[in-house]
């Protein structure tokens, strides 16, 4: 074993050359912590004469003056706090040159902490060079950084076996780990390129062919890179061009955008989706470029049109032969960065191409651990994806958006997640049956959300994510209703729902002020309280009501206004003696006073409900037991249609 | 494609990422070949246009040349300048060529805080700004969308994933977002695009009769010409593909200690 504080300065290869490269292809390192990626990258540019002029002599004043041994880690590490753990924080991007092309290195982190930097350094690459310790062999982040690169479309990988220099350059040792992790990345479906023995620190199998390991004839890692493949363009699927925004800085109104996949050209007949709209593209857009009659994938263009229709940010134009599919539900597989899991019933944004949406995860199917592929196994209450995880799941979006199967295009099939201000996950739309529409004329008999008459009720629910419904609240009064119902208002509105309160304090004042408390004004007041709830609940909002609604007659004249299951019978269940003593307004006492008559459960009746949905013992329950019990029946009612979608 | 018209494609829907998300948008200009590179992917990004201004933040240092070249294509371009200068500190003479300052506390205040007060005077939430990942390494840790908090600081150590063009639009009040459209471009790279499409470039960079150019531009009293016999586009690109000498060689500021340059760009330089 070398154990050298100063590097070997093997000899350099003439790597400079005057011809110009035709084409970049850019790498990504990944695996473990200490591992040996930056220390590779380093002894990579020092082997291929890439080192800018002086900056090995830096580095190893800089190591000298520390009084830390040299490491060719540095090169890339170039944040203090990076030098002084070593250990790399932030992914880094360093170009080098062969004959062949020019190549992009991509650092990443191989620590867990740092896999959201791991995931943006190789969320730009076309192939990746996996690194695994000889001696410590497959671990946590070899297998995760495999499997994400999967995830993230990156189909070129070759793994180097690295310190094998602390392995006495075995043959043995490095046959178990290829068996071992060959094995491991088959049952994801990947074939990596090639294994390779190296050792990072000495330059072994790099840029030349080792002594140390004359039975190893495969390539070095400088052949394998040259071998690899710039990742073609989508030029021949169907055309994809997201609108990044409409332009109006002088005559022309022009559509810009990048065209993402296939082809569009002058006198095109364009479908937008989501809206739905067709135009015939009369122009392609370009500044100090010749003129042409089409635009290919990769392109940033613009692009008028010759009927002038209202479109914008975020509508993806295609053929009408072949347009992306438009609905506001998909199945998709996503990894979680953020903070806090990722849950159910919370709303996030989703980002996809150019579109943006409000999005809630409808279910999540299947939680992996994506080092050890393993489920993750949770009480379904508290089924969530946690950091670092990876969710099998359904997503539903406020509105309905354009987007295909990644498998079929892969742009309009991956979107990432933000939570509050941070993006926190990001995924890829699974296949899965998705109704296509073909053609306009088709897209009117089969689509579900493009009415053309009235508003539908499923049209409000898919909008705003739960269905219109009330929640009718009667009890003595002090028996809980005004608490409830304004905590259980605050709870859904966090949640994101819209849910309104109607009481007294907002009905009594306008709407019922010319009625008393005689039998006929309760009966008429509560008569007027249904109606308006009614038409809350048909437009969409979840109506909470909170009265003392005595009469059974009464309320049983509401529900009879509803279709079944949109109105919810909540008793607030409470002792008279325990109302009593509550009091919270004084009535109780001046109503034993005599002060106020025909008061209910003291000088006037009230009508026990027989058949409520929900019934609340507010002496025994405290408030948030109580809300919970409401929220747990509006999460099971009706299976086929459940309130909160 | 080839390779340059990939790098121009991603940088066009860049800065139209940044014009769609961005109320209050600006570009740093400073008048060298990368901002100058910049400004003309603006005009391929807006059709011949750039909509919104360009900030300059003058040391009064600048090589004079640089201000007339300024000018002038402001002029010819018809573009929004906004010059942005420390004029406090100018006054009070705290200055490296004065000798009452290091280069980096120069840099610090003339050019970081010079353009700190440019950005609240004008309420900037977006900053366009033309710094490349080949330049030097702490870049080479940027995103293209990398937000900067209220005291203007980068929190280098938690940066905010970037996937799939999918970019940081989502920001406090207070903070703004530093744009980089030419991130993933090398030097070689700006000088082969500046070919291709015959960018008016400042002269200083073409070799002078005595055999010197300007590789880098900044200010005079820490910018030093390099021994150079390329003087013109294709010549310097020929210089370029064999050289091992980084570009930033010829600024002095960035010497001073190790981290020197690493503490100016948390701290908000560009």
């Amino acid at each position: 074993m070398r154990s050298d504080a100063t590097p070997v300065i093997s000899q350099r290869l003439p790597m400079h050359n005057t011809s110009a490269p035709t084409e970049q292809l850019k790498i990504v390192i990944v695996g473990h912590v200490d591992h040996g990626k930056s220390t590779f990258v380093g002894r990579l540019f020092h082997d291929t004469g890439s080192l800018p002029e002086g900056k090995l002599e830096q580095l190893q004043k800089i190591a000298e003056r520390r009084g830390v041994p040299f490491e060719w880690a540095n090169l890339m590490d170039a944040l203090q706090s990076e030098r002084d753990q070593n250990i790399t924080i932030d992914t880094a991007q360093i170009w080098f040159r062969t004959p062949k092309r020019q190549y992009v290195i991509i650092d990443a982190p191989g620590h867990k902490e740092f896999l959201k930097n791991m995931i943006t350094g190789a969320a730009n690459a076309e192939a990746a060079l996996l690194l695994i310790d000889a001696n410590e062999g497959v671990q946590e982040n070899s297998r995760r950084h495999g499997y994400l690169l999967n995830l993230l479309g990156i189909r070129q990988i070759a793994v180097l076996v690295n310190k094998m220099d602390l392995e006495g350059y075995s043959e043995e040792k490095f046959n178990a780990i290829e068996g071992e992790y060959r094995a491991w990345l088959k049952s994801i479906g990947v074939t990596p390129k090639v294994f390779i023995p190296i050792a990072a620190k000495h330059g072994d199998n790099i840029a030349s062919r080792s002594a140390q390991m004359p039975w190893y004839s495969g390539a070095t890692v400088l052949e394998t890179l040259d071998q690899f493949n710039v990742t073609d363009l989508p030029l021949h699927q169907p055309l994809r061009f997201p609108i990044q925004d409409v332009y109006r800085f002088d005559e022309r109104r022009i559509l810009a955008g990048r065209v993402e996949a296939g082809r569009i050209r002058v006198g095109d007949r364009l479908v937008f989706s989501p809206t739905n709209k067709t135009s015939t593209v009369k122009t392609i857009e370009r500044w100090n470029s010749p003129a042409t009659d089409s635009a290919s994938a990769g392109e940033s263009i613009g692009v008028t049109l010759t009927e002038q229709i209202f479109v914008e940010r975020g509508a993806v134009a295609a053929l009408e032969t072949d347009p992306p599919h438009e609905l506001n539900r998909f199945k998709a597989r996503l990894f979680w960065l953020g903070r806090q899991p990722l849950r159910t019933g919370r709303p996030y944004k989703l980002k996809l191409a150019t579109q943006e949406a409000e999005c809630f995860v409808e279910s999540i199917d299947k939680v992996i651990d994506a080092s050890t592929l393993g489920t993750v196994e949770r009480p379904a209450a508290e089924r969530v994806v946690g950091r670092h995880e990876v969710g099998e799941l359904v997503l539903r979006t406020k509105r309905p958006i354009a987007f295909d199967a990644h498998s079929d295009i892969v742009v309009t099939g991956r979107f990432v997640v933000v939570d509050g201000l941070e993006v926190s996950g990001g995924g890829i739309v699974v296949d899965d049956n998705y109704p296509r529409r073909s053609g306009v004329g088709a897209a009117k008999s089969q689509n579900i959300f493009w009415s053309e008459a009235k508003i539908t009720p499923q049209q409000r629910a898919d909008r705003n994510g739960h269905r219109g419904r009330v929640l009718w609240l009667t009890g003595l009064s002090g028996s809980g209703k005004s608490t409830l119902a304004t905590e259980l208002e605050r709870e859904l509105f966090t949640q994101g729902k819209h849910a309104y309160v109607l009481d007294g304090d907002n009905v009594r004042h306008g709407l019922c002020k010319d009625l008393g408390f005689s039998p006929a004004d309760r009966a008429e007041n509560i008569r007027r309280v249904g109606e308006v709830a009614r038409l809350m609940a048909e437009a969409g909002i979840i109506c909470i009501t909170a009265f003392v609604s005595p009469y059974r007659a009464d309320r049983d004249l509401v529900r009879g206004l509803m279709k079944p299951g949109e109105f919810m019978e909540i008793f607030v269940d409470a002792p008279l003696e325990v109302c009593e003593q509550r009091d919270p307004k004084g009535l109780y006492a001046k109503a034993r006073a005599n002060e106020i008559p025909d008061f209910t459960g003291v000088s006037a009746p009230y009508e026990t409900p027989l058949n409520p949905e929900v019934v609340l013992k507010t002496a025994e329950l405290n408030v948030q037991e109580s809300i919970s019990k409401i929220l747990e029946l509006l999460h099971m009612q009706d299976d086929d249609a459940p309130i909160f979608i | 494609m080839d390779y340059l018209s990939k790098l121009e494609n991603q940088s066009i829907y860049i800065m139209r990422e940044a014009f769609n998300k961005f109320e209050n948008l600006a570009m740093l200009w400073s008048i060298g070949k990368d901002s100058t590179v910049l400004l003309w992917l603006a005009r391929k990004a807006f059709f011949g246009h750039v909509p919104f201004p360009l900030v300059h933040v003058d040391t009064t240092y600048k090589i004079p040349s640089m201000i007339e070249y300024r000018d002038r294509l402001a002029k010819e371009w018809k573009l929004q300048l906004v010059v942005g200068k420390n004029e406090e500190q100018l006054r009070g003479g705290v200055t490296f060529p004065n000798g009452k300052a290091t280069r980096v506390e120069c840099c610090g205040t003339l050019k970081k805080d010079g353009l700190k007060q440019v950005l609240e005077k004008h309420h900037y939430t977006g900053v366009i700004v033309g710094v490349r990942r080949d330049e030097e390494p702490t870049r080479a840790k940027e995103r293209y969308f990398s937000p900067r908090d209220k005291n203007m600081e980068w929190n280098v150590e938690d940066q905010p994933p970037e996937l799939w063009d999918q970019f940081k639009t989502d920001f406090d009040k207070g903070t703004h977002i530093r744009i980089h459209p030419l991130l993933h471009w090398t030097e070689l790279n700006i000088w082969e695009y500046i070919e291709r499409e015959n960018i008016p470039i400042i002269p200083l960079y073409f070799a002078n009769e005595k055999g010197e150019r300007y590789r880098s531009l900044g200010c005079y009293p820490c910018t030093f010409p390099i021994r150079s016999k390329a003087s013109n586009v294709a010549e310097i690109i020929a210089e370029l593909r064999t050289t091992n000498v980084p570009e930033r060689s010829g600024r002095a500021q960035d010497k001073e200690s190790e981290d020197a340059f690493e503490k100016l760009r948390r701290d908000g330089y560009m």
